[in-house]
Parts: C-alpha cells; structure tokens; sequence
C-alpha cells in the first residue's frame, strides 16, 4: 500500500453554526482517481477545500506525506480569469512561485499547447468561451506540475462539447500520472474518470469504494436511494 | 432666471478673457486638489487593501469608524489642521499655515477616509467572489490584495476621481487653513465664497460654472479613456 499524500483525520469543518463535514478521515494516495459523489450541500467542495487547506478544520487533522513540498492544484466549477492576456492568467500560479520571467512564460505557453488554447494566449481571459476559460484554467493547473489535482464539479456549467474536452484533457492529466479527486455530477463522468468513490451525505463519508463497486456493489440505503434517483439521468 | 444667464455670460467672457487671476485660482485649485488626490490614493488605496485582507481584533470598529469618516465635515478638518499648525499648535514650527502645503494636507486627511473606505469595500467583495482561487494558485493575503487591485484597477480610478472630485469642492478645509489669500491661497471654492459675500453673484456663479466645467472635462476625459480601454479589449479580444 502507497503512503498517502494528503490525509484527513477525524477532519470536521464548520461555518458559524452549520457543519459542512463531519468526522471525516480519508487519505490520497499517488495515483488515485477519485470522485466525490453526492447531493447538494453535501459537503463535496468542503472536502476539497479542506484537502488543500483552504478552509480551516475545527477538529482533526490534515496530515501531509511522501513529499515535502507537495503541489496541489485546483480547479473550479467557475474559473477565476484576471482582466489580462490568457497567458498571463495561465502564469498566475508560476508568478506567485516567483519563477523567472522567460521560465514561467514557456511553461505557460506549453500548458496552453496543452489544452488546444495556444492561438488564444493573447486574447483577453474573460471574453474566453465558459469552455476556453476552463481549458485555460486547466492549463493554469497543469504549468505548476501538480502532483495532486483537485476538481471542484469542473464541467458543470459547460454545453456537452465542452464538456467533452475538458473529460478529456482530465483524463489525459490523469494519464499522465497526476493524483486526481474531482466532484461530480454526473455519473457517466464519474464512470469514465474515477476508479475510486467517495459518497457523501451530509458532511459525512458514507461509502469509500471502487468505482465498480459503487455501481454494482451492495452501498448503504442512503448511496443506493441517491443512485436510483440519479442514474436515469446519467 | 436672468441672473443664471448672466452668470453664465460671466463664466464664458472668464474663460475667453484667459483672465490671468482666473487662471491662477484655477491652477491652484488643480494644483492643491491633485497633489491631496495622489497622496490620499496613495495612502488610502494601501490602508483599504489592508483593512480588505487584514483579520484582527477591532476590525469592525474600524471599519465604522472609517465608514463614518466618510461624512467628515471639511471645516472640522479645517479646523484640527488648523490647532496643528498653528504658532501655539505642535507643528506650529513648520510655518506653513496659509500656505498651499497646508491646503494639500487638509485636503489629504479629508479624501483619504473616502478612499481607504471605498478602496475596502471593493476588494473586500471581489475577494469574496475570487480569493479562494487566487489562495489556491498559492497568493497570501496581501498577493491576494495586491492582485485584485489590479484587476479592479479602473473600478479604483473611479475611486481617484471620486476623491478628487471632493477634495477640489470643498471649501471649509481650504478656507480655514489656506485663509484666501489673493494669488497665495485663493482657489475656485474660496473665491466663489468671497464674490458671493461681496455680493457679486454672477461672478461667484460664472465662477462655479468654470469649475463645474472643468471637473467634467477631466471626467469626459477619464471616461473616454476607460470605453477606448473597454471597446479595444472587446473589439480585438487581445492585450496590445
């Protein structure tokens, strides 16, 4: 069994009165794909959130491993594009590294090769298509040479082409050797990407499965009762 | 009705005479009015991005504080500028009460609060929507500020405007301090206060026309800017 990469421990998080994730312990490993499944306001984008520390745990811990300087890189359902040049959007994250100039900008520039968006480094972030802009925010993620990706319901809000692309180049990501957990939807997404399922009501963790398993599997009332509701439209 | 018209007769035959005290208190009052505008930006901009970010004990209290610093008399900061620096007060040695430099620094104390206020509120929202993403790419606090200021930069422009746009209206702060003093002190606002305890109202109005005047060509000009900046990112979709 692999060390894990980032793990929480007993982890709750709360904002004010209202607790988003309760009791959770779940560890990353290298190489996992994982999606995190469940309905709304079930604390999906807390666990990511608190995976890379964004949010701050009220009780257990998040416990870091393998590598010392560990790069976690993350997407989101809506992407974040400054009023600048596409290129300079993908440099953010390179930037904040404070990785010199002529270095950063070929990163950037082979991350938008990356993703299809090369003939649009010049053009202005926010005028992008929602599918351009969450290419290029994938390829924001991929120039830090991430070793884990989180994706918060990535194609959520993009026409199936987009939506189409955006799989792909996850999947491609994922290929290639980067740690993947990413919240969904969409099941059939789920199928394709994930090997690893994580199902979640109510700020807790209440199946942690293959994707085969989840599936096909015997899961608690809660997970099969959510499945029978969303399976026909997957 | 007849002495609006005159009065803008007035304003039109002072602005073609290039009536030389006219150009002088016009002049001043940019001078004083953009050297306060720059110094509160400057201060104001760093305080608001600070007080955006920045999480400690009494916070709150500062912000309605600063808040209602924004309904800040100008003859009450007229008035402590002029405690301070007058020959009894504790900056009295500089000398410069009735001078132009105390004119900047009341000026200064009054547009700050508006910016800092306004700086805040506009980082602190666009934090709200997008800080979480730029702490994700690995920006602390104040990278997160100094990032969404940036990209905020012309709603921040506004806020520059804004600031001048009171500093070079008032009149009690100038007054107190600058003591309207002919071809010292005397700026737009002093001067149309003069012309009207004189009595000369079309003057003091023809006055008030020339300033309005002058405020909305800068603004027509900010504005221009800002649609020539905004159509050219929509035309071309590209960063020259």
């Amino acid at each position: 069994m692999s060390f894990p990469l980032i793990e929480l421990q007993s982890a709750s998080v709360h904002f004010g009165t209202v607790a988003a994730l309760k009791d959770v312990s779940f560890a990353l490993s290298r190489g996992d794909r994982v999606a995190l499944v469940g309905a709304n306001g079930s604390g999906k984008s807390t666990l990511l959130r608190a995976m890379h520390g964004l949010v701050p745990l009220t009780a257990g811990r998040r416990v870091l491993g393998e590598t010392p300087s560990l790069r976690v890189a993350m997407v989101f359902q809506h992407p974040f594009m400054l009023r600048t040049s596409t290129l300079s959007n993908v440099e953010l994250g390179l930037v904040l590294q404070r990785m010199p100039k002529a270095q950063r900008r070929e990163r950037a520039m082979r991350a938008l090769e990356r993703v299809g968006l090369a003939a649009e480094a010049g053009r202005i972030g926010r005028v992008l298509s929602a599918g351009q802009q969450q290419r290029a925010a994938l390829a924001r993620a991929w120039a830090v040479q991430p070793d884990v990706l989180l994706l918060d319901e990535p194609t959520a809000s993009l026409d199936p082409t987009a939506k189409r692309e955006v799989e792909n180049l996850i999947a491609e990501f994922s290929a290639q050797g980067i740690t993947m957990i990413m919240s969904s939807h969409n099941l059939g997404q789920v199928k394709r990407l994930a090997d690893r399922v994580l199902y979640l009501e109510h700020g807790r963790v209440l199946a942690d499965v293959s994707t085969e398993h989840f599936f096909s599997g015997t899961l608690p009332d809660e997970a099969t009762l959510f499945l029978k509701g969303e399976l026909p439209w997957a | 009705m007849n002495e609006f018209a005159e009065s803008a007769s007035r304003a039109a035959q002072l602005v073609a005479s290039g009536d030389p005290e006219l150009l002088r208190i016009v002049g001043l009052s940019f001078a004083v009015s953009a050297t306060a505008t720059i110094i509160s930006t400057t201060f104001g901009l760093f305080a608001g991005a600070a007080l955006a970010v920045w999480r400690f004990t009494g916070r709150a209290g500062v912000i309605v504080l600063l808040n209602t610093l924004l309904a800040l008399p100008s003859v009450v900061v007229g008035l402590v500028i002029y405690m301070l620096l007058s020959r009894a007060g504790p900056l009295g040695s500089f000398g410069i009460l009735f001078t132009p430099s105390a004119m900047v620094i009341a000026q200064s104390f009054l547009v700050a609060p508006i910016v800092a206020a306004l700086t805040r509120q506009a980082i602190e929202d666009a934090l709200r929507d997008h800080g979480e993403q730029l702490r994700s790419l690995g920006a602390g606090p104040f990278e997160c500020a100094l990032i969404i200021a940036w990209d905020e930069r012309i709603a921040l422009l506004t806020v520059a405007l804004v600031a001048f746009g009171r500093a070079i209206s008032e009149v009690g702060a100038v007054m107190m301090v600058g003591g309207n003093i002919a071809g010292v002190t005397r700026v737009m606002t002093t001067a149309i206060a003069l012309e009207t305890s004189k009595g000369d109202l079309p003057r003091a109005l023809g006055l008030g026309m020339v300033l309005l005047f002058v405020v909305l060509l800068l603004n027509v000009l900010i504005g221009a800017l800002r649609g020539w900046r905004l159509s050219g990112d929509q035309r071309r979709g590209v960063v020259a």
